[in-house]
């Protein structure tokens, strides 16, 4: 499923990298936790996340997550689009919550980690 | 190729910016992307550590043609029992820290999976030095 039909599927706002939204997206994982996030070793991951700061995109970057989903109406700093741009991960918003969020995408086929 | 750069305690807001210019580098080089995965992950939790855990300190990257070596020194509290320290879910992480995203004690360990050598020194009052080792070629 591509970021594109993700963003569709649950009317996300893209905030940066709107020009990656063909990226193909295999896992979901869902946690405000960064560490756990740094202990993934798969690709083509979609983070939900409720941690709007920039160790979120930090986080993103070093283990290759393709996307953020800011759940909970969380905005994306200035600094966060700006480090997301340079880093090439996109980041969504998205206004529902991190559970409707994960069911919702797992209902449509994305695959959990564990 | 060796690169330098110095790391503030509690700098939040800049943490990773030294992980992430040797991504630039490493991607530059053309190494492998898993492992450059393994190595900025490594990186980026040593770079993490000194800004949640201590007072300042530096990493210094050394590319080599087969390998990567980075040696992370601080100026903190220092770790009084490393064996400890490196057991998944130990943590001594202040409120703040855990508000970042961080504190769940998966980080020691994490360098451990993702290095080839490793090694942490630490006395108590002074400091710590985390030094590892990534070979440049596919993992077995
Ligand atoms: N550079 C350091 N200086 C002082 N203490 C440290 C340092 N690095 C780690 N520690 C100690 O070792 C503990 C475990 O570190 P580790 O990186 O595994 O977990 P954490 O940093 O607490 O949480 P996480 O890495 O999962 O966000 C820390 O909580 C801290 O007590
Ligand atoms: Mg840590």
């Amino acid at each position: 499923m591509t970021l594109q039909q993700i963003a569709e599927l649950l009317n996300a706002r893209v905030v940066a990298r709107p020009d990656k939204l063909y990226r193909d997206i295999s896992f979901a994982f869902a946690s405000d936790l960064m560490s756990d996030v740094l202990t993934l070793e798969q690709r083509k991951i979609i983070l939900l996340t409720g941690l709007a700061n920039i160790q979120a995109v930090r986080t993103a970057e070093m283990s290759d997550v393709s996307c953020i989903l800011l759940v909970r109406n969380k905005k994306a700093s200035p600094e966060m689009i700006r480090l997301a741009e340079e880093a090439a991960i996109v980041i969504m918003e998205y206004d529902g919550s991190m559970f409707k969020a994960s069911g919702i995408l797992y209902n449509a086929g994305i695959q959990p980690i564990y | 190729m060796e690169l330098k750069f110095h790391i503030m305690g509690g700098d939040f807001s800049n943490a990773g910016s030294a992980s992430s210019e040797i991504k630039r580098v490493l991607k530059q080089i053309n190494v492998p992307s898993d492992i450059i995965k393994s190595i900025v992950v490594a990186l980026y939790e040593a770079e993490v550590n000194i800004v949640a855990h201590a007072y300042e300190g530096d990493m210094v990257v050394d590319v080599q043609p087969d390998r990567l070596i980075a040696v992370l020194s601080d100026k903190g509290p220092g770790i009084p029992d490393i064996e400890l320290a490196m057991q998944e879910g130990y943590s001594t992480a202040s409120p703040k820290v855990r508000e970042m995203g961080f504190g769940a004690g998966m980080g020691l360990p994490n360098i451990q999976k993702n290095t080839d050598i490793l090694n942490i020194s630490s006395t108590p009052g002074e400091g710590t030095k985390v030094s590892f080792t990534v070979f440049f070629k596919p993992k077995s």
